[in-house]
């Protein structure tokens, strides 16, 4: 009650403060003038009556300030006072102020902008309700060597039937559909879910319905929900669209419902969501091709799922029959085992640690500006000395004058808050125009309260930082005995430029740390250059067209259109040649097992192999290398002879040596027919440059009993074209034309160069390494500005002393090395402790790094070098000045 | 006359409470009240009396509101709450036993040490 009332006046005193003024001087004018009527009456002369109210009412603003006082209020009353007073001071030296904010805003801005990222990527939750219960239901299959595997439908319906963790579980499965009918053919990503996926996510239609169970089951006419983004380019927004039928894959699907703007499932974007459709009495063991997702119910943990999943498998590998040719005892040996994640952690992947990597560099160069306004308010200070100390001796408290000194500060480090939001703001957009090949979770940055809250958040803490400084040397209780000093005579002393020179040592320190780390960024770059990937990127354009089965039955007739498209492309001007492969760099890729005939198997199945199917001339477009035997022909692929090719590393693995591959036999299953190996290809960084090659067995587009079918037949490839023409458009127009002159029916998706993969698959490293460059040179450019404001102002300090030296005899090479050696020794120790804090520090770093240790001697000499160049450079020049001084003129200064 | 008495350190609070408890008052008024109950001997400062009023109006002891005064003026009139009464007293009942503890130590004769 009494705490209420108290907060209750103080924040009316506070927030209404002009209010409770004007009432103050209402109710004191009052008194005044009943009492001086009072007097009046009895027989006081009016003018005397008013004098004397006034007189014995005491000093009228001395009791409105102990009614403040009262209140509560005149600490913020002061507060204020000494913020007005801090940003006057600043206004009368403009130079000073803009160079500060200056310093500050690209410091604190820099750090809002990485924060920005952060936030959206990291700190937000996912736009679904409760996203805490939502997992993705990932397996592992060490029996095979294959860490990462996606659930199959066997899998999902014994989740649906056993699970005891689960309120609902949903597999989903990304794939690409041509689109006909609407204006010309199109290839677009759709997105096929079971009927749970979405209520899963918990998000509804805008339009129309979701998927029921019916939609879901097989044999139900085949429906179709919009995303938003695809309704208003294809349909104009048009809501009449529920109900129409669209073609997908030469089949038509029925439209019954548009999701809203807002839908986003794991950063891609679908034209549209098509259930899928299992028959549970159909499934068998095998088709771990659907990524799964899952809500637990309310309390359950993930390590509680993950044993849930654990107690199902051997459940669900007894209640369905094994894929045709293999059995239960070679999926036990699979030890399919689950790898649950929060479907977060799906969606963010390791990007993580790097951002993390990037908000503590670019925190340290906010430390190092932090450092340099320090110096620059030093230097104030000790100007304001006498200002300082005469208020000392008037009656101010040392509290009241330090006060005074840290809210000018904190009123700068706002400023430079707010200039630095505005820089933040820019910057995002720099950022995420950079990173958008690999940064997930874009459309979530942006400048947002919790940006602007740590904005102000890293001002104050600046502020607070670099303004204790000067108050801790200057505002201290011995304040009133600077009066006696004069200022001057004892700036001179070592132990004033003592706090400046643990500054600048400070700042050498970590504009090392963040060049080391740069140059270490730089070195990876340079290495992951070097490494050979496997094939050349250089002149190389790609693109996926799939031939479904409503346009061409036959599995032949699809190889002649194949192979009748290859020769169209080859036939334009400035191609060199074309092949075709399932898989291109970088892309997902289908794995499966290899059996050799010379080994045996008894023990347990062999690991999973990543598996291509290209077509006669792939290997010589890709600039992939022919290491023994030969490569497929056409013939090979038309009568479906069985052969097929192995990369070097696996051929090594098998045989030891590649030259002996050619004439063995392989087969991916213990029933097909045995294939001869007829070649065998250079290994090729199929998983990114980073990555080892992965060991990968390669076949014909076109083959007989193949993993269980009869006639297995490739129809959705790339078409890899390679041409000097790669990069322009009249290309694409041209090959364009030469396909549709094949089928007028089949849409070019995925269209990309090769180089454009390749420079993908390096982006996060040159993100990373733009950035800490642009950290480090920022570092530098600071620290240099620092230095070389610390030792000018110590030349300036002493141009008596060095006038008095000069005139007594000393020559200019005394008065150089006088100056160098003192600016040197504050910068030589300061390597020194860069070069242990970073020795300490880019341990953080090596998981970032490629080809290169966290403790590199080549980058570090470099970078110790390169800093200790710039900082001779930026001490040369006050020095330089200093011998120029002509004694003269510096005496007579006295 | 005799000359008035300052008033003691830390009485004011309780002088005003006693003062408001009578009737709701402006600030003035307190102060004339003051002096009439104790027939002008009690000298008050008057300035003094308005950081007082705002403390105890902060402690919530009382509140005020804008009225019209006897000549029809705009003045601010203090009045008790509950919090206010009970506070009243408390300091009526300690500063009772304060004042028979120190009249009993003062009047004491050497004969009952």
């Amino acid at each position: 009650m009494r705490l209420w009332s108290c907060l209750r006046s103080w924040l009316q005193a506070v927030l209404r403060r002009s209010r409770m003024e004007s009432e103050m001087d209402a109710e004191l004018h009052f008194h005044m003038e009943a009492y001086a009527e009072d007097l009046v009456r009895s027989g006081v002369p009016h003018q005397e009556a008013m004098r004397r109210a006034k007189l014995e009412f005491g000093g009228a603003e001395r009791v409105k300030e102990e009614c403040r006082e009262a209140r509560g209020v005149r600490f913020l009353e002061t507060l204020f006072q000494d913020i007005r007073y801090g940003l006057r001071a600043l206004r009368k030296s403009p130079g000073f102020t803009f160079v500060a904010v200056l310093t500050l805003a690209v410091g604190i801005g820099a750090n809002s902008a990485i924060f920005s990222v952060i936030n959206g990527v990291l700190l937000k939750p996912l736009p679904y309700p409760h996203p805490e219960e939502l997992i993705d239901l990932h397996l592992t299959a060490p029996g095979v060597n294959f860490p990462d595997a996606d659930p199959a439908p066997f899998l999902y319906f014994t989740y649906r039937e056993q699970g005891r963790s689960f309120q609902s579980v949903g597999l989903y499965r990304w794939n690409t559909q041509s689109v006909t009918g609407l204006t010309e053919p199109e290839e677009v990503q759709c997105l096929n879910v079971t009927a749970e996926v979405l209520p899963i996510l918990g998000v509804q239609p805008a339009l129309g319905r979701s998927f029921s169970e019916k939609d879901a089951a097989p044999g139900s006419p085949q429906t179709a929900i919009l995303t938003y983004g695809w309704w208003q380019a294809r349909f104009g927004g048009d809501p009449s669209v529920i109900g129409r039928q669209i073609m997908a894959n030469g089949i038509s699907h029925q439209v019954i419902g548009v999701m809203p703007a807002s839908f986003h499932f794991l950063d891609r974007d679908a034209a549209f969501l098509l259930p899928l459709q299992f028959d549970r009495s159909k499934e068998f063991l095998g088709g771990f091709d659907y990524p799964g997702i899952a809500r637990l119910k309310p309390g359950v943990t993930i390590e509680q799922a993950s044993a849930d999943v654990a107690r199902m498998i051997p459940i669900a590998l007894h209640n369905f029959p094994p894929q045709p040719g293999l059995t239960v005892k070679e999926f036990e040996d699979v030890r399919l085992a689950p790898k649950s994640r929060y479907l977060s952690q799906l969606l963010i992947g390791d990007i993580g640690k790097t951002l993390w990597v990037l908000m503590g560099t670019i925190g340290i160069v906010l430390l190092i500006a932090c450092a340099n306004v320090a110096n620059l308010m030093l230097v104030r200070a000790e100007g304001r000395q006498r200002e300082l100390a005469l208020r000392a001796a008037l009656g101010a408290s040392w509290f009241d004058i330090a006060r005074a000194l840290l809210m000018e500060s904190i009123a700068l480090a706002l400023l430079g808050g707010a200039l630095g939001l505005a820089l933040a703001s820019a910057a995002v957009r720099v950022l995420i125009s950079m990173a958008s090949s690999h940064l997930p979770r874009l459309n979530e940055i942006s400048i947002d309260p919790a940006v602007i809250l740590f904005t102000f958040g890293a001002a104050l803490v600046t502020g607070v930082l670099f303004g204790m400084i000067p108050v801790i040397k200057y505002a201290g209780p011995r304040i009133a005995h600077e009066l006696r000093g004069g200022g001057r005579a004892s700036s001179h002393s070592r132990e004033r430029h003592r706090a400046r020179s643990v500054l600048v040592v400070a700042q050498v320190a970590l504009a090392l740390v963040l060049l080391v780390g740069s140059g270490l960024m730089i070195r990876t770059f340079q290495q992951l250059r070097r490494v050979d990937p496997g094939f050349d990127p250089r002149d190389v354009l790609t693109l996926r067209i799939a031939i479904p089965e409503t346009q061409v039955r036959d599995a032949t007739a699809v190889i002649r259109l194949e192979q009748g498209i290859v020769e169209k492309i080859r036939a334009i001007p400035g191609v060199a040649s074309v092949g075709l492969a399932t898989v291109i760099p970088t892309e997902r890729a289908a794995h499966d097992l290899i059996y050799a005939r010379d080994k045996s198997y008894a023990q347990g199945v062999p690991p999973l192999r990543l598996f291509k199917f290209v077509s006669p001339g792939l290997l010589a477009t890709m600039g992939n290398r022919l290491i023994a035997g030969r490569e497929f022909t056409w013939t090979d692929t038309y009568e479906r002879r069985p052969v097929a090719m192995v990369s070097e590393n696996l051929a090594r693995e098998l045989w030891q040596d590649p030259s002996r591959a050619p004439g063995k036999q392989i087969r991916e299953d213990l029933k097909g027919p045995w294939r001869e190996v007829i070649g065998v290809v250079n290994d090729v960084r199929d998983n990114g440059v980073q990555e080892k090659a992965p060991a990968a067995a390669y076949f014909p587009l076109l083959m007989n009993e193949f993993e269980g079918d009869t006639v297995a037949v490739r129809r959705s490839v790339s078409y890899i074209v390679r041409s000097k023409r790669a990069q322009s458009e009249s290309l694409l127009a041209d090959v364009r034309q030469a396909v549709w002159s094949m089928n007028p029916n089949l849409p070019l998706a995925n269209v990309r160069t090769l180089q454009e993969i390749y420079d993908r698959s390096l982006a996060r490293t040159s993100f990373t390494l733009v950035i800490l460059a642009i950290a480090g040179a920022m570092a530098l450019l600071i620290g240099l500005v620092g230095i070389y404001g610390v030792i000018s102002y110590a030349v300036s300090q002493r141009r008596r002393e060095i006038g008095t030296r000069m005139a007594l005899g000393a020559q200019q090479s005394d008065v150089m090395r006088l100056v160098l050696s003192e600016g040197m020794l504050v910068i030589l120790i300061g390597l020194g402790v860069g070069f242990g804090a970073s020795l300490a520090s880019t341990r953080i770093l090596s998981s970032l790094l490629f080809g290169v240790t966290a403790t590199d001697p080549l980058t570090f000499a470099g970078v110790i070098a390169l800093v200790a160049l710039v900082a001779l450079a930026a001490c040369w020049i006050p020095a330089r000045r200093a011998v120029r001084v002509d004694p003269v003129i510096a005496l007579r200064y006295e | 006359m005799q000359k008035p008495l300052d008033l003691l350190q830390g009485t004011l609070d309780m002088l005003i409470l006693k003062a408001v408890s009578l009737g709701p008052l402006h600030g003035y008024g307190i102060l004339l009240r003051i002096q009439q109950v104790s027939k002008e001997r009690l000298e008050i400062q008057q300035g003094s009396l308005y950081p007082a009023l705002y403390r105890l109006e902060h402690q919530g002891w009382i509140t005020s509101e804008w009225g019209a005064s006897e000549n029809n003026r705009k003045a601010k009139y203090y009045h008790l709450t509950a919090a206010g009464k009970r506070r009243l007293q408390a300091e009526t009942e300690s500063w009772n036993r304060m004042a028979d503890v120190i009249a009993g130590i003062l009047s004491t004769r050497p004969e009952e040490v």
